[in-house]
């Protein structure tokens, strides 16, 4: 058995009392979410936080999804499986129901949270690019107060948000649209595995020309969004080769690095690939008024 | 599928496993779940270098911390004579490094604490300065003259190399090829994969120091066999060692070598005058415990234009890692990988295995394989397809025209081995049918047509298991026999004990079922005794599927001497000569008479009682017997596999799996689709995602279940099983053993699919293991690479 290094530990009872403890332990505390990709590097002993603050007890302050103000809000204690059995994600923002499927396993879904894969942030973490693709908002909360933040200014980098050491994500915003779908498609070795590649995407739709579509790769060292692909789309008429183009764009926008999970040449085919029926997947949900 | 009677009262048949009440309560005893009072927690510092020179340690730190007992250094250990150990291919492997370490993991230190935390993060208290050292990581680089020599402990070890074996007539296998028609060669690669049981590896040690008996409650597939090496590496008196492995959350061969850990445990017992429990976690299980395979392989075969095969030759790097700690029997350096010339009837075979150092974790133990029959069975099939690639002929039929015909048994092989029974072609055809062989070729064509991916593999194994005779075969000397003792209580209930040792096979059901078979007691009425070596007789254990052939034919035999010796109870009550007597299940009766006649039950409680017995015979119902086999037993099957692969992503669908399997006679058929289930599940981890690499400077990159990868549910078919039964002639109860099949013949059968998938459209006639879809993607680019 992994064990990890000694820590002290406390159940926070409200976002407040968090935020508190994270003022008065300084940098040294972190917070505990789900636990799924904290205590795992605990007890690897690759992360040795000093105070952990539980902030388990706020799932049901933090755990909801609903529509408000033109806007699909997610509590960030929301678990992973709350947003897989969601009729409202599955209405709204297909590319979640799509994400969380292949996301883990069941045990891990169950405890898992989007602020905690958000604030995770790792490279093959899948809510990001989801996110970045439907041009989702993010609330920050510290002692001042709130800040919303779009996720390219949310999301810095690998293992780096903009959260502050006294500050906690508190919500995620998702803009709805009449005539909208979007899509996730992943590679992975093995179910439960991390991806090997993924691809994101948001299609928006008026008098047949895609307005606007948002473009966003896992685990390939690409941007936050795939910049170059979402222009490439915006005021084109939906088409097999203005996918092409984007998709091929979106490959050439990444910068995938050889591992166990696959080549660079591999990563960046299965790049242009998953973007390619994603977008596919995301134009014909969105002319099904499927969203 | 075998349908499962509620409850078989007596013999053969499928019935439910004895043993799954507790396991399925949760009531299972493992290892870690022992706790004995005062216990003490070990933890083993591990070397982060994979080549290193040890300049200096320091333990002060450590020792110092409040809840830490001991500290112990390979220092210490030398002082007890115990820095290094035997291993059981008769090399040295250290307990704890003195001078180098030779792999990423290796022990390096042992700490005993009040808890398991407190050992742990005393481990991060030590200090120890290393001056790193050039590796060899690539095995096929470990005989180059610049490669930094790995062993400079051993005296007269100038270079990396272990051992060069053959088997075969080298010169005869020349002249068939000189003569062939067609020669195929190809480059083929087993990797390093790891058997990863569930419950990882580990031991409670408990010296008492009042009596001087050390009681170590561990993680063995063999007890017997460990005692012994304790007693000899400790110089502990053996009488004065008990093994008591308790339930094995799987071994698959992972459980066969005794680990630095378990010595460390009970040194730390001897020092602290306490109950030491050690158990590795899964990084440290992955890193440092047995590995399996990783054989570098050149194959050729020939044959005559007309698919004729007649000769088969393979050259072999075999990769040992730091220490040669491979389990198998001493004569067998390569273990039986000379049965690579598979179900054919060729001319002539030869191999050449040369085992070599390199720094990595030592083992190549027989992970769900009779010793490296699993490389073998995966060359020959493999060269086999390649052959029909080649001469364009359909792999099914080729394999039917070469198959060993079964009026050629016993079957004489070019490389040592003599084939007790075999029908190939029955169990083929019979695969062919349940698959719809034609109609999958027809559907392929379709597909093909339509430019989508489908392929079919096929592989045909024969396996040599149940090792094994003692004129051939040992292990550090010792004889590879299996002892069974039975007991028959007054009241006709019996217990059995074996010395065979159950990791999940389910023995105390079939072993039941081999008693009861034999003497007609129901078995619900019979206890089977294993592991405890207080409590069992001698012999070595569970591994190369040779409970069965070994331990299950002392069981039967046993159970015939307990039979005969209430046959002569039986005559005297019923006052007739033993030979009138004649037997059915559960009752000698009177030979025209069947009215006269005493029930087993009746006799067990005649021969406990008062009461005068017959001349010569002595009370109770009870008896022991030493299986020694006189040959191995050779079980084969007939394995079909249907893969789909998307073109975009080389994502490959094991859709279907088809398996006919003959292992003889059947004893519980449940439990043996049990097994082949698991076992199929095996092998499609090994083909698609299992692999232990390592990067250039030794790195493991496979120490984690996020990376190395073991199947689900999700991908594996629904199996599709099927069963002929070849007896096996020498065998008691003509069963011949079934636990390794599956994982031996379905990587060949799944490889073999994907390349038919992508030979026609994508040119592929090669790729290695494991078939990840990048791995796949970059073959069908065609720039496969070897596994690294
Ligand atoms: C076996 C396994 C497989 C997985 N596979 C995948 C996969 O395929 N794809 C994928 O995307 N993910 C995967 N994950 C990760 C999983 O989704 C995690 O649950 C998730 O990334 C983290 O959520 P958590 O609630 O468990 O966070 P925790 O582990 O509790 O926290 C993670 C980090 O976020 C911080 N944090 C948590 N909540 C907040 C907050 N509200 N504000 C600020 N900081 C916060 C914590 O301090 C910590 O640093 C896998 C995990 C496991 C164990």
């Amino acid at each position: 058995m992994q064990v990890p290094a000694p820590f002290e530990y406390e159940r926070a009872t409200s976002v407040q009392h968090a935020l508190e403890l994270l003022r008065a332990r300084g940098p040294d505390a972190r917070l505990l979410a789900g636990g799924h990709s904290l205590l795992p590097m605990m007890k690897l002993r690759l992360a040795a936080p000093e105070f952990l603050i539980d902030i388990d007890p706020l799932a049901g302050e933090l755990g909801y999804i609903r529509e408000q103000d033109g806007e699909l809000r997610v509590g960030a204690m929301t678990r992973h499986r709350a947003l897989l059995e969601s009729d409202a994600v599955a209405r709204h923002a297909t590319i979640i129901t799509d994400a969380e499927r292949v996301i883990a396993d069941p045990v891990v879904r169950n405890r898992g949270t989007i602020g905690g894969a958000l604030c995770q942030a790792d490279p093959a973490e899948d809510l990001s690019a989801v996110c970045a693709a439907l041009e989702a908002t993010v609330v920050v909360r510290g002692a001042d107060g709130d800040r919303v933040l779009t996720m390219p200014e949310f999301h810095r980098g690998p293992y780096e948000t903009a959260v502050g050491d006294a500050e906690m994500l508190i919500e995620v915003r998702i803009p709805l649209h009449p005539v909208a779908g979007s899509a996730y498609e992943k590679v992975e070795r093995r179910v439960g595995d991390w991806a090997v590649a993924a691809a994101g995407a948001a299609v928006r739709l008026h008098a047949g020309v895609i307005t606007r579509a948002g473009i966003a790769l896992t685990a390939v060292g690409a941007g936050v969004t795939s910049g170059a692909a979402e222009q490439a789309l915006a005021g084109q008429p939906p088409s097999e080769a203005t996918f092409a183009a984007a998709a091929e764009l979106a490959a050439r926008d990444c910068s995938p690095t050889t591992d166990q999970r696959g080549s660079v040449e591999y990563k960046r085919h299965l790049a242009r690939e998953l973007t390619l029926r994603a977008l596919r997947t995301a134009t014909a949900r969105a002319l099904r008024g499927d969203a | 599928m075998s349908t499962v009677q509620p409850s078989p009262t007596v013999g053969y048949g499928s019935m439910r496993r004895k043993e799954d009440p507790r396991f399925v309560r949760g009531q299972g005893r493992y290892i870690d779940d022992l706790k004995l009072p005062g216990m003490l927690h070990g933890a083993v510092l591990r070397s982060p270098l994979a080549h290193a020179r040890i300049i200096s340690i320091d333990t002060a730190a450590a020792a110092a911390h409040p809840k830490v007992k001991a500290v112990i250094t390979g220092a210490d250990l030398a002082g007890l004579g115990l820095a290094w150990m035997p291993t059981m291919s008769q090399d040295t492997q250290a307990v704890l490094a003195t001078d180098k370490v030779r792999f990423q993991g290796q022990e390096v230190a042992f700490v005993v604490a009040e808890d398991r935390y407190s050992a742990r993060d005393a481990l991060e208290l030590i200090d120890v300065e290393y001056e790193e050292l050039p590796v060899v990581i690539d095995a096929r680089k470990a005989l180059d003259a610049d490669a930094p020599i790995i062993r400079d402990d051993k005296e007269g070890q100038t270079s990396n190399h272990i051992f060069d074996w053959e088997a075969g007539d080298s010169e005869e296998t020349d002249r068939v090829f000189a003569a062939a028609d067609v020669v195929v060669a190809r480059d083929i690669i087993y990797p390093r994969c790891h058997p990863a049981p569930l419950e990882t590896c580990g031991a409670v040690a408990q010296m008492d120091p009042v009596m001087g008996k050390l009681t170590l409650w561990t993680t063995t597939q063999a007890p017997h066999a460990h005692r012994t090496v304790y007693a000899l590496v400790a110089g502990l008196p053996e009488h004065k060692i008990r093994i008591i492995p308790g339930d094995i959350g799987g071994g698959f061969g992972n459980k066969v070598p005794v680990y630095p850990g378990y010595v460390c445990a009970i040194v730390g017992s001897i020092l602290t005058g306490k109950p030491v429990k050690w158990m590795e976690d899964r990084s440290e299980n992955l890193l440092s415990t047995g590995f399996a395979r990783d054989y570098i392989m050149h194959g050729e075969i020939a044959a005559t234009s007309d698919g004729t095969i007649t000769g088969l030759r393979v050259t072999t790097t075999a990769d040992h890692g730091a220490f040669n700690a491979t389990a198998q029997p001493t004569k067998y350096p390569a273990g039986f990988f000379h049965i690579f010339s598979g179900s054919y009837d060729l001319q002539a075979a030869h191999c050449k295995v040369t085992g070599v150092y390199t720094n990595k974790a030592p083992g190549g133990v027989a992970y769900r394989c009779s010793f490296r029959v699993t490389e073998a069975v995966y060359l020959v099939e493999r060269m086999v397809d390649a052959l029909a690639l080649e001469l364009k002929l359909d792999p099914a039929q080729l394999r039917l025209k070469n198959f060993i015909r079964p009026e050629q048994f016993p079957y004489q092989c070019k490389t040592g081995w003599t084939y007790d029974s075999g029908e190939y072609e029955r169990a083929m055809r019979l695969a062919m049918e349940i698959a719809g062989y034609d109609d999958l070729r027809r559907e392929q064509a379709e597909k093909r047509a339509r430019g989508e991916l489908m392929g079919i593999g096929i592989a045909f194994f024969t396996e040599t298991v149940g090792a094994g005779p003692r004129k051939d075969m040992d292990i550090l000397g010792l004889a590879m026999n299996d002892g069974a003792d039975l007991r028959v209580h007054p009241t006709g209930k019996a217990v059995l004990g074996i010395s065979a040792m159950s990791q999940g096979q389910g023995h105390e059901t079939t072993f039941a079922q081999i008693v009861s078979e034999e003497l007609g007691i129901p078995s619900a009425d019979i206890e089977v005794v294993n592991g405890d070596t207080d409590r069992t007789p001698y012999g070595l254990g569970t591994y190369g599927s040779r409970s069965t052939p070994v331990s299950g034919a002392a069981t039967a035999l046993v159970a015939r001497k307990v039979r005969e010796r209430a046959r002569l109870i039986a005559a005297g009550m019923l006052e007739a000569s033993p030979d009138d007597l004649e037997w059915e299940r559960g009752r000698w009766f009177v030979k025209g008479d069947p009215e006269q006649g005493s029930t087993i039950q009746e006799i067990a409680m005649a021969a406990h009682g008062a009461g005068d017995l017959p001349e010569g015979v002595e009370g109770m119902l009870e008896d022991t017997c030493v299986y020694n086999p006189p040959n191995l037993t050779f079980p084969f099957g007939a394995y079909i596999c249907v893969v789909d692969i998307d073109p975009g992503t080389a994502k490959v669908v094991v859709r279907r799996f088809v398996a006919v399997d003959d292992c003889g006679v059947r004893i519980n058929p449940m439990i043996v689709e049990g097994q082949i289930h698991g076992g199929l599940a095996e092998g499609v981890g090994i083909a698609l995602m299992e692999l232990i690499a390592f990067d250039e400077q030794g790195n493991c990159l496979g120490g984690s279940f996020m990376d190395y990868l073991i199947p689900t549910a999700l991908e594996v078919p629904e199996w599709e099983l099927g069963a002929t039964v070849t007896p096996s002639p020498h065998h008691p109860i003509g069963a011949k053993g079934v636990g390794e099949s599956p994982t031996v013949g379905s990587p060949p059968a799944i490889v073999n699919a994907i390349i038919d998938a992508l030979h026609d459209s994508h040119g592929v006639d090669h790729i290695d293991m494991p078939c990840t879809p990048g791995r796949v993607w970059d073959a069908m680019q065609g720039r496969a690479e070897p596994p690294q």
